[in-house]
This record gives C-alpha cells, structure tokens and sequence, in this order.
C-alpha cells in the first residue's frame, strides 16, 4: 500500500497556492486535523487502552474459543488461551455452513453493491457540487431527506416484489435494493465541492470537452482518494448486512451472516464450531481493517457532520 | 458557466453543447432516484397498501380487502405493546451508553497522543464485525453455566445471573452487543467534528478561568451539538429497527419469538414472525406502519422539547 493516492496526512503548507490547483485541497478534507489539542496525560493511555482492549478482547476470544474443542470450552474458568484445534475447526464450519458458498456470495454482493455505489455516488456527487441545472437544491435535499428512512419499513413489498421478479434466495434481491447510497451521495457531494476546483471544470468546458468527457478525465482523478474509502465503508456495510439477506436468502445460497445463523441454530450447541464460523466471516473485513484503517478511520471522519 | 466560444462551428454542435449542458446533471443524478424510488420508496409507500389487506405469504398476489382490521388487531395485541416497549427499553439502554461513552472517548481521541492511529482503528474493530458474528460471540460470553461474565461475577462472589431467560439481563445483553460495535463509529463523527472547533474558543475559556472540564462542557460538547444530534438520529433509526441482536441471542433463526415470554422480542422481530412464520404479510405490514409512526414520534418529541428548551433559556 502506497500512501500517494490516499488521503495522506501531509502537513504541509500546501493550503495556499497549490491547493486551488487541485488535491491538497480534497486532501485536507480527508486529512486528520492535528495539533492546538493538549496533550494526553497517562491516565488518557490507561483508559485508551482499556477501550482498545474492550474492543479487541471478544474478537480475541472468538480465535480463542475457535482453537479449542468443545468440552473445553464450556469448562469454568473459560479458555484465554489458544488451543490446538483452530484449524480443524474452521475446516468443520467452513463445511457445515456452507462458508466456501457464503463468501463467494458475500464477495460478489459486498462488490457488486460497492462498485455501483461509488460509481453512482461520484456521478451525483459530481452534479450536486459542481454542475448548475434546476431544482438542485430540491434534489439534494430529498438526498439527505432518504437518509431517515429505515428499509425495514418496506421489506413487505419489497419481498413481494421480488417473489414476482423470479428474485427470491437469488443474489440480484439483495444486490438491486443496495445499488446507490445516499451517503454515499452525500459524502461525493462534500469531497468533491472543495477538492474540485470549479477552474478546472471550466478549463475543460473551453477545450470543447462534453460533461461525461469532463467527468471521465478531470472529475475521476481528483475524486479517486475519496473514492477508493467510499468503496471500503460501504464493502464493510454490504458484507455484514443482516435484515433484508435474512429474509430473502435461505440456506442454500446465503451470505456470510446469513449463514453464520445456520450454526446457532442446532439443539445441540456445538461451540467451537460456532466460534469458528464466526471468525471465518469477520476474518476477511478485520484483514482490510488492518491493511487500510487509516483510510477508513479518516473517510468515517470526513463523512461526519462538523461543528 | 462555459460560454460558447466561437459561432463558426455548425449548430449542431451549440445544440448538443446546449443539451449537454441542460441534460447532464440529470442524467448524472438519476441513477439514485430511479433506484430509489423503485426499490426503497415506492415499497414504503406501498407498505401502507398491504397493511390494509389479508395477504398470506403463500398466496402472494392474493389481496383481500379488510380495512384497518390488521390495525385494530394490533392495537389489541398484547404481543405488540410487550415490543414496543421492548424495543423502547432496549433502545434507551443501548443508545444512552453508547453514545455518553463514545463522546468520553473521543474526548480521549482528541489527546495529542502517541499511537492515536493505533486506538482510532482498535476502537473501530467492532464496526467491521457482522451483527450476526458479534451476537453470536456474545452470546456465549453470556452464557449462564460457563459464560465468562459469570464466571467471572463469581469469582468476586456474585451469584450466577441466567442472562437469556429473566427480561432485564436480557436486554442488558442485548444492548451490550449494540454498544460494543458501534460506540467507535461514533466516537470518530465526534472527533471529527471536535477537531473543527476552533482553538481560539478554548483561548478565551482558559483565559476566563474555565477548568478543564468546563471547557469540556461549554466548548466542547455545545461545539459539536449538531453532530450529537446527527448520532442521536442515527441511533434511534437503528435502535427501531433492532433485528440481529435479539434474533441470534434467542438461538438463531428461531429467536424471533424474542425468548421464552417474548421478554425481549422487538418490533423488528415481531414484523418477522407475523410474515415469516405466521405467514400473514399484511399484519407484519401493519407492524411496518408502527415502527414508521414511532418514529415520527420520537422526532417529534425531540423537535419540541428542543423548541422549549431554547424558549426558556
């Protein structure tokens, strides 16, 4: 991972001249203001790390209860540490909840759903910020307006609508409804109006460039940093969401939490099994946290209401 | 705007130029509603429709006609009063928490601090984990016989608390599951938001005298009050709709009856087991229509206390 084409905490004085002329200015939106805070004393440590600790530790504990067996896990005290059977067991869940089957489906969904989100949110986010036409103000208030709209509310019909489109326990029923986000919108929207500067949008107008040319090659390059933490955030959403695939999914073409119920389902509570399933389907988002935490802290900060 | 530079060029080039300039920007934000609209609000819209009908899940297309019945029945349903308190309950305990905890630790966040990269993403890690994951990890954490919890009450000699049977235990774990994985969400929207403040305010509160805490009460916290409100939208979007929490803690997908005497059976839960297990879509409808209208009515209790609250002041 390179830390060129991501919205890198560069200090540096580039707010003046440079910034009208392109990135820094997005970069600083992205960026973590740092400074004129006091500095933390040891008591801040201590209770951070207790935080950290409350954080990690049942992640920790779920590997924990994975590599041991089952009577040894329900033996008092409980396991704190690793036991012998961590992969014979992720074997055993990956075979009895059908893992290989939900993870190639959650892998395509989480995709398929982030892919077009992005690429729809920079399309409108470009429009909202930069491109004048009637009613956008009106439009963009029913954006954020749709944001306060829970979709439990329409799974009835939403469910129906399905059944009638041949949809039901198919991937397109979960991946249709999730195409577009409006905070996806929304986010594109505040990137883009202060990273794109209007020169350059202008500038491409005079050459004769048409909006879906301005876009391609002037909009898509200064908007990729914002683009590529909208991409995770929302991968992260699609891969865990649980309502809408639990209800028009069934067992035998899951996603990873629908499936991950499968295993607590049986009378007979097969713990270790369930420990193990259950790291199976946060492994591969705790592996993207570790490798891209910086982008996804700094993009869930940018998308926060300020002041 | 661009201005067209030269007539010399055909007219049909002004013309698509024109069209361009006119058309594009719906066409650039129509992917969003035409999405939305078919797949989010013509459903929620429709939800209305199905609540006034019998609809079994069998017979989809089958839709009789019975008025407010579904409503009337509800309103007599003691099953629906016990989620609806249930999901108010568990609601307060989970956001309340969480989010007094998440403005504490981005307070903390707010430190100029060695490794604060380090505490921001380890803060975050509940976030990445599936609802259905954390629940089941929690689960057994709370498990009554060999759960860590109580072992570990009894080991300073508290006795045993059966966390899934009795109703507040219950949905103290329940809440603990909510507050465990979003917390650092949103104690990251408050970080952002404290860093925007400027520094000049807390100058002029030190110079006045103010102690650190003070300032943590007049500066901060009124600095970011937007954001407050912001999460405690969000909150309560999520708390309403609870679903996966409650579900896995009663033993997976046949939770949905929300335990043995429904002691923590929510409205979301309720909406499931009225159209998936009972089969009659247009009640569970009608459950829909409750959550929507509890909505509404906590918004609008928060705008007129909110409207109070600056009157007297």
């Amino acid at each position: 991972m390179t830390t060129q084409s991501l919205p890198a905490r560069t200090d540096s004085p580039d707010r003046t001249p440079a910034a009208r002329a392109g990135r820094p200015a997005g970069r600083r939106l992205l960026r973590q203001r740092a400074g004129r805070q006091h500095h933390a004393g040891p008591l801040a440590y201590v209770l951070l790390a207790v935080m950290a600790v409350l954080s990690i530790f049942p992640l920790y504990w779920t590997m924990v209860a994975a590599s041991t067996d089952n009577t040894r896990v329900s033996q008092t005290p409980p396991p704190f540490l690793p036991g012998p059977n961590l992969f014979s067991n992720l074997a055993r869940a990956w075979d009895e909840a059908a893992m290989g089957k939900a993870m190639v489906n959650s892998l395509i969904v989480a995709g398929v759903i982030a892919l077009s989100t992005v690429m729809f949110a920079t399309l409108a986010g470009f429009a909202f910020a930069k491109l004048r036409f009637k009613g956008r103000n009106a439009l963009l208030m029913l954006v954020i307006g749709t944001m306060l709209v829970p979709p439990q509310l329409g799974v009835v019909p939403l469910f129906m609508m399905m059944a009638e489109l041949g949809w039901s326990q198919q991937l397109p029923a979960v991946i249709f409804p999730t195409l577009v986000s409006a905070v996806g919108v929304f986010f594109m929207r505040q990137y883009l109006s202060e990273a794109l500067p209007d020169e350059l949008v202008e500038a491409g107008r005079v050459d004769g460039a048409h909006s879906l040319r301005i876009f391609w090659s002037i909009v898509l390059p200064v908007a990729r940093p914002a683009m590529a933490v909208l991409f995770m955030i929302t991968f992260v959403h699609a891969w865990n969401d649980f309502f809408w695939p639990f209800v028009v999914l069934d067992m035998t073409n899951p996603t990873v939490p629908v499936a991950l119920t499968q295993l607590s389902a049986g009378y007979v509570r097969d713990q270790s099994l369930i420990m193990a399933g259950a790291l199976l389907g946060t492994l591969p988002l705790l592996a993207m946290f570790i490798v891209f935490g910086r982008q996804i802290v700094s993009g869930i900060m940018a998308g926060a209401v300020k002041g | 705007m661009a201005t067209s530079t030269t007539k010399a060029p055909a007219r049909r080039g002004a013309l698509l130029h024109r069209l361009d300039i006119k058309g594009a920007p719906y066409v650039f934000v129509a992917p969003f509603f035409v999405v939305f609209a078919a797949f989010s609000f013509y459903p929620l819209v429709y939800t209305s429709w199905i609540s006034l009908h019998d609809v079994e899940l069998a017979t989809l297309d089958v839709m009789e006609w019975v008025a407010f019945d579904n409503y009337v029945d509800l309103w007599g349903d003691s099953r629906f009063w016990n989620a609806l308190r249930n999901t108010i309950t568990i609601g307060v305990i989970s956001t309340v928490p969480q989010l007094m905890m998440a403005l504490g630790l981005a307070h903390l966040l707010n430190y100029r601090m060695r490794a604060s990269l380090f505490f921001r993403v380890a803060s975050l890690v509940p976030y990445a984990t599936s609802v259905a994951a954390a629940a089941l990890v929690f689960t057994m954490i709370f498990e009554r016989d060999f759960g860590m919890i109580n072992w570990a009450l009894g080991s300073v000699g508290i006795d045993p608390v059966d966390w899934e049977a009795d109703k507040w235990p219950a949905q103290v774990a329940i809440s603990t599951i909510v507050i465990w994985r979003w917390t650092g969400y949103n104690a990251l929207l408050y970080l952002a938001a404290m860093q925007a403040i400027p520094a000049d305010r807390y100058e002029a509160a030190s110079l006045d005298g103010a102690s650190r805490w003070q300032q943590f009460t007049h500066v901060t916290v009124p600095g970011i009050r937007s954001t407050i409100v912001f999460t405690i939208v969000l909150s309560t979007i999520g708390a309403t709709q609870l679903f996966g929490e409650p579900l896995i803690f009663g033993q997976g997908p046949n939770g949905v009856t929300g335990g043995a005497d429904n002691q923590y059976q929510t409205l979301g839960l309720l909406l499931y087991e009225e159209g998936w297990k009972n089969y009659q879509m247009g009640r569970s409808a009608t459950v829909a229509w409750a959550m929507f209208l509890l909505l509404v009515l906590v918004f609008v209790v928060q705008r007129l206390t909110k409207r109070l609250r600056s009157r007297t002041s």
